[in-house]
């Protein structure tokens, strides 16, 4: 199901020197169109592979405009389906749209906290320069009980 | 002067640093949650992380995930390795197993306090693990996570933890380079900005490479506009591998490999179909094949391994593949019994809920599936689905267990001495640390382990760069000769591309794409792929082997037209590398350890007696020679009730 971005909806996130889609996707995929001599739609963005598009939807979700879509993989999948999400600060709405015109809507939480609001250290313990060489204990100190008698040596 | 630089004279970028850690996944987040620590107390730790794509949504969990596949709770981490030990077929490295089940639940309980939605049982919810809250199991290891958002947070404790300016994004890293005067130590790493034209040279004294496993080493089942729906992520190129070979490492179990059955097409996951909802499989006739054919596991020895019913993945794969290659195909998820006898006890509401909870597993992990029963209609509690087993994939993390041979920890009761040697989660090239997908021998790790293991890694290289403080490192090859390497590709395009007419079809150069496809062509047609139902003999790869060698001396011819082809020339070169090791290791065991997996047809026995023990390589980047060798296994945890009984034995004599 690669991506395709509707030409309605794309500002090419206003000229930033840097898109959104541009920015997360994982393989390197979307590219904007500065001139328009790629595809004929100036400041406008593209998937330049669609063929190694995983669908794993991270432009979807973070594009400002909605303007990314999925059309599935034309050589797998019927047309006519579609698979959308809406993604919010502590949840995500997903509309699924079957070939048949069935509709089914799920809206589950993606995060109990604030965006940007982890304190990776803060009720941790300092880390102990002499327990740097202690293989049993990282400097959280939360290592699992251990039942040393399963051990053939023990 | 910024003007001057452009494609094909790349602006060089030299850096020196105490640590580099190449990859932002699982692994390197954990690793720079760790190192973040003990920066406070050793503050002039130099650390740099380079990631080729953006931590946010980098690696295997870019998508989010709906379990955490590793959480030990109430177990004990001896029956965790008991576990993983049936399921990679006797033979893997305890030790490592160990390390990781002690410390992987401090890494689960971080992910919650940070933001990650856990599942808690009824009257539970609300209460962290940590204040006892007990979580929702989909088997005796994995927890369900509302799991989205998963890398996003992981990925905020890990930027929080080093700061933004020790974090590059969009650096791909080629290779390693070794010191000067030591061949068996690591002083460099060499990368390009796929963004802008600069070339990365990094010094430094220690190194995590954690660039996950390998995907598309194998011809996908759709070459289309579906050739990117791999199971596991299209984006992981072997790098880990293929640089950690190159700079002399040795590899282990780079044999083993990773054919998950999966919901044909979408490659959607079935782990929470079987044990959440009690899905069963069946045939093109409606028998329960795993039953029918469970006596067929004598005729090879298999049996030994699966008392009781009790198998690894690879088995149950095999007793599905039987059908398959015999025509009683397809093998059919009935989903709509499972759901229908689920709602017999429960209220129209509950059924609704659990509905959704189905959907999601996919949308969590797997969305393209859901795009596949929304184009064909199909509704899981009226429709089955059919299962496929996957294209092979490399990788360590997950259910298989090929990558680099590592030192372990000391303290782990009745380790041999060749288990370590120094420093926890190093590789036989000094300073050269590993973890995730990366450390062979030691599968079933999934997400929390990767992240724990990557902290145990990154404790390991404080003690080693304070060890080292006034050693420098000098590099082997000059930035010259890398840039001259790097940008091979460009060059070779810029200088041949008006000698005909269509841009992609020349002599002088091979496109990356096409060089992909062949390398595909290759593992799959000789190598055990889908089109030989993953079988092979000594001729077939003795052919794999002349034609391997061809293509990794064309490599040196393909072009690069813009950045991000030269970022996909680079990963298939990686590929190539991960593939060869992957072949030559398949050609030196003798015997089938992994039946489902792949098949030796002119060895086709388990053979415990000669092979119940590690394989492992080095390869020679100046002779291009690999040579292969047999590493005995130590048991290290007693064998257990009702394990079966080949997992009894300790390991042959190599
Ligand atoms: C479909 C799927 C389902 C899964 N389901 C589960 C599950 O339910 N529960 C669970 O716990 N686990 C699950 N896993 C497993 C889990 O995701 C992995 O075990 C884990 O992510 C491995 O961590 P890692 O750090 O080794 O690799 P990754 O997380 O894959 O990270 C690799 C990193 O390396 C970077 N990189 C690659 N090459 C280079 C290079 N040359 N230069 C620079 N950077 C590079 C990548 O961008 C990425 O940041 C699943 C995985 C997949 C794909
Ligand atoms: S993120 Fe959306 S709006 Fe911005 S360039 Fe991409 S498609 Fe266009
Ligand atoms: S769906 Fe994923 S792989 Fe495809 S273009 Fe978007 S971010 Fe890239």
């Amino acid at each position: 199901m690669p991506t395709f971005v509707r030409t309605d909806k794309c500002d090419g996130c206003k000229g930033q020197d840097k898109t959104a889609c541009m920015y997360i996707c994982p393989h390197d995929l979307m590219r904007l169109d500065k001139d328009g001599s790629e595809t004929g739609h100036a400041m406008k963005a593209y998937n330049q592979e669609p063929e190694q598009c995983w669908e794993c939807y991270s432009c979807v979700k973070i594009c400002p405009q909605q303007a990314i879509e999925c059309r599935h993989y034309a050589d797998v999948v019927p047309l006519g389906a579609s698979v959308q999400p809406l993604r919010g600060s502590e949840s995500i709405m997903w509309t699924i749209k079957f070939r048949n015109g069935n509709v089914k809507r799920f809206k589950f939480p993606i995060r109990t906290t604030a965006e940007g609001s982890v304190e990776p250290y803060g009720n941790k313990p300092d880390a102990n320069l002499d327990e740097l060489t202690d293989h049993s204990n990282l400097f959280t100190k939360g290592t699992h009980s251990c039942d040393m008698s399963q051990f053939s040596a023990n | 002067m910024a003007e001057e630089y452009g494609f094909g004279n790349p602006e060089i970028v030299e850096e020196e640093v105490d640590i580099l850690i190449i990859g932002g996944g699982m692994a390197a987040c954990g690793a720079a949650f760790e190192l973040g620590r003990w920066l406070d107390k050793v503050p002039d730790l130099k650390i740099k992380l380079v990631d080729k794509a953006a931590v946010d949504r980098s690696g295997a969990v870019a998508q989010g995930l709906s379990a955490i596949n590793t959480y030990m709770g109430e177990n004990d981490p001896a029956d965790y390795v008991r576990y993983v030990r049936g399921d990679l077929m006797g033979i893997i490295r305890e030790d490592l197993v160990y390390d990781v089940g002690r410390h992987v639940d401090d890494s689960v309980h971080n992910f919650e306090e940070w933001g990650l939605p856990i599942w808690k049982q009824k009257g539970d919810e609300g209460k962290k693990l940590t204040e006892g809250g007990k979580p929702v199991r989909s088997g005796r290891w994995q927890i369900m996570i509302n799991g989205e958002s998963y890398k996003w947070i992981v990925a905020e404790a890990a930027k929080k933890a080093l700061g933004i300016d020790r974090i590059q994004e969009r650096v791909f890293i080629v290779r390693l380079v070794t010191d000067k005067n030591d061949p068996q130590r690591v002083a460099g790493a060499a990368g390009f900005s796929v963004r802008d034209d600069k070339l990365f040279i990094y010094k430094f004294k220690a190194c995590l490479l954690v660039a996950g496993g390998a995907v598309n080493v194998f011809r996908p089942r759709s070459v289309g506009e579906g050739t990117g729906r791999a199971w596991y992520p299209v984006w992981n190129a072997g790098s880990t591998y293929a640089m950690a070979a190159e700079c002399g490492a040795e590899l282990t179990l780079m044999e083993n490999r990773f054919v998950p059955a999966r919901f044909k097409d979408g490659y959607g996951p079935v782990g929470a179909w079987f044990l959440l909802f009690k899905a069963k499989a069946m045939n093109a006739f409606g028998e329960d094949y795993q039953e029918k054919n469970y006596s067929i596991l004598a005729d090879n020895k298999y049996d030994t391994y699966a008392d009781g019913m009790k198998m690894g993945t690879c088995l149950r794969n095999h007793l599905m593949m039987k059908e398959m290659r015999e025509g009683r195909g397809p093998i059919l998820m009935d989903t709509p019994s499972a759901m229908a006898k689920l709602a017999e006890t429960m209220t129209p509401k509950e059924v609704k809920h659990l509905e959704a909870e189905a959907w999601e597993d996919f949308l969590d992990m797997t969305i393209g599936q859901c795009g596949v029963w929304a184009g064909e209609n199909i509704e899981p509690d009226k429709e089955m689905s059919e299962l496929m087993p996957t294209e092979p994939y490399l990788l360590g993390s997950h259910a298989g267990c090929a990558g680099i041979w590592v030192s372990g920890p000391e303290d782990i009761p009745g380790t041999p001495d060749y288990y370590h040697w120094g420093y926890n989660r190093m590789t036989t090239v000094h300073g050269l640390f590993t973890a995730g997908d990366g450390v062979g021998a030691s599968g079933h790790k999934f997400s929390s382990g990767s992240h724990s293991e990557g902290r145990i890694a990154a404790k390991a290289m404080v003690k080693f760069v304070l060890d080292n403080k006034d050693w420098q490192p000098e590099m082997s090859r000059t930035v010259d000769e890398l840039v001259e390497e790097i940008y091979r590709p460009v060059r070779t395009f810029l200088e041949h591309k008006d000698y005909t007419t269509a841009i992609d079809v020349n002599p002088h150069y091979i496109t990356p794409k096409m060089l992909q496809f062949r390398l595909q062509k290759i593992m799959d047609e000789y190598v055990a792929g889908v089109s030989t139902w993953y079988q092979t003999n000594a001729k077939m790869l003795e052919i794999a082997e002349k034609k391997l060698v061809m293509i990794r001396e064309d490599a040196q011819k393909m072009r690069a037209k813009d950045l991000h082809e030269l970022l996909r020339a680079w990963e298939n070169y990686h590929r190539i590398l991960a593939a060869e090791a992957h072949m030559r290791h398949i050609q030196f065991r003798e015997e089938t350890r992994y039946p489902g997996y792949y098949y030796r047809m002119d060895f086709l026995d388990l053979d415990d007696d000669n092979w119940k023990c590690f394989v492992n390589s080095t390869y020679d980047r100046d002779t291009g020679e690999w040579s292969l060798k047999k590493v005995p296994y130590k048991q290290l945890v007693k064998h257990g009730e009702g394990e079966p009984a080949g997992l009894a034995r300790d390991g042959s004599p190599v």
